[in-house]
């Protein structure tokens, strides 16, 4: 059973159908002691990492994740909620995040390397370049298209998190993970095959996890 | 490498799709889930839905229907119509929308862009803009009701004004072209896609699957919007992204 975390900064509702047609059971909950009944946990977001990461902290859910993510359980993160799991974010100012991966997420140079401006957000179909195609999170997933809608990157320089990449005049980490750690910049609700393959990996790997 | 969006747009009154859809096979071609469920099958990019509802429960039924779009379909949606303030922001938002389309209520008050970009983060803020060329003030002015009344506002400044209160994308139809089928208008969106820094969706005036081509090669577009020439099987998304793709525009 999969733990959806509602801290108030994300849709739930799409996600939540997403997992129902897919055939997995789920809950959504602000509350500690329901959460720990989890399997697995996933961490939604949008919106500012600050405001994000102040909630998180304020409501006690940063210390909770941080002790079931050191215990074991799976946890995926989404959107903002990947890039609440490494370090720390730029954005209106340093906030420190999870610190569960290495990497900072930075605001994308408005400017590509040739100097040539480019459109911010990062907005619409982009494709997967998969970097580590042996992992399960990306089983019978291919070098398709997902849609990424995001100012901010994550910027790291360990390759051994980084799953999946897509290019936008930066290389963007896509999917992410390491231990039971995951993470999907692109919203895999709504990325068509490719996003709903990956959140069924994941999934199942919750199910197997089963402890 | 980030493809062209194709984007097929819907009008909805009271839940129901206005402006006959001609696809055969359907049970209800009025109705909107349905409607979605065959674009996205033919490879629509995303979807906009504008809800031309005049009544509080024509809105309502409107976030039913969103829910069952959200709940169905994984590609991308926004909503249009309605968006007046932050509380109709959260309704269509938390019902399972990625975006909202605003209008005349961000040029009567450009704080509510800023308000829910504050909220929601600037990716779900989408301005949209009518627009017509004046010759002679050889400028495009923004129109808001619906096209019906002319601002004081330079469409290039607008789109500006949009970008710095939060806006994350421009839906920029062009009042000149809209109706037309002879083709997007190139000039205006050329002009504002040089303007600002973010995405800009060109709609109004598609005839033809060759259109598609000149607003992303020419104009630049990041993303083109239809609705009668695909509702009225003219072409299909997929002939669309299908010529392009022979003509080495990048699509999905």
């Amino acid at each position: 059973m999969i733990g959806i975390i509602d801290y108030g900064m994300g849709n739930l509702y799409s996600v939540s159908k997403a997992l129902e047609r897919l055939g997995f059971d789920y809950f959504v909950s602000e509350d500690e002691e329901e959460l720990a009944k989890a399997n697995g946990l996933l961490l939604p977001g949008v919106g500012s990492f600050r405001d994000a990461m102040a909630i998180l902290v304020e409501s006690g859910l940063k210390t909770f994740i941080e002790k079931e993510v050191e215990a074991g359980k799976p946890l995926l993160g989404i959107c903002l909620g990947m890039q609440l799991l490494f370090e720390g974010s730029v954005e209106n100012g340093e906030t420190p995040g999870f610190s569960f991966l290495p990497g900072k997420v930075k605001k994308f140079p408005y400017k590509d390397q040739s100097g040539q401006a480019y459109k911010i957000p990062h907005m619409g179909w982009n494709k997967l370049k998969r970097q580590q195609p042996g992992s399960f999170l990306l089983n019978e997933v291919s070098d398709e298209h997902v849609y990424f809608v995001h100012s901010y990157y994550v910027d790291t320089d360990n390759r051994d998190v980084l799953l999946a990449t897509s290019d936008y005049s930066e290389e963007v980490p896509a999917v992410v993970g390491k231990g039971n750690v995951f993470g999907t910049q692109f919203h895999p609700e709504k990325s068509s095959h490719a996003g709903l393959t990956i959140l069924k990996n994941y999934a199942e790997y919750v199910e197997r996890n089963d402890v | 490498m980030l493809t062209k969006r194709i984007i097929p747009c819907l009008d909805v009154k009271d839940g129901r799709v206005v402006k006959g859809v001609q696809f055969v096979g359907l049970r209800d071609a009025g109705d909107p889930v349905e409607l979605a469920r065959v674009y996205d099958k033919e490879g629509a990019d995303e979807l906009v839905f504008l809800d031309i509802s005049a009544s509080h429960e024509g809105r309502e039924t409107m976030v039913d229907v969103v829910r069952q779009v959200a709940a169905e379909l994984a590609i991308p949606f926004t909503v249009g119509g309605g968006i007046n303030k932050l509380e109709d922001m959260k309704r269509v938002l938390r019902a399972g929308a990625d975006k909202v389309s605003m209008n005349t209520a961000a040029v009567l008050r450009p704080e509510l862009i800023s308000e829910g970009a504050d909220y929601f983060g600037t990716q779900c803020m989408v301005v949209a803009i009518d627009a017509k060329w004046e010759p002679e003030l050889n400028a495009w002015r923004v129109y808001t009701h619906g096209g019906r009344t002319q601002t004081e506002w330079d469409a290039i400044e607008w789109a500006k004004k949009a970008q710095e209160m939060g806006a994350g994308e421009i839906l920029l139809t062009s009042m000149n072209a809209d109706g037309s089928k002879k083709g997007f208008d190139l000039p205006l969106t050329k002009a504002i896609g040089e303007a600002v820094t973010i995405p800009i969706i060109a709609s109004g005036g598609a005839g033809s699957g060759e259109d598609f081509i000149e607003v992303f090669r020419v104009a630049q577009a990041d993303a083109a919007l239809a609705a009668s020439i695909f509702h009225y099987k003219e072409t299909s998304v997929s002939q669309v992204k299908n010529l392009l793709k022979d003509n080495g525009v990048a699509i999905r």
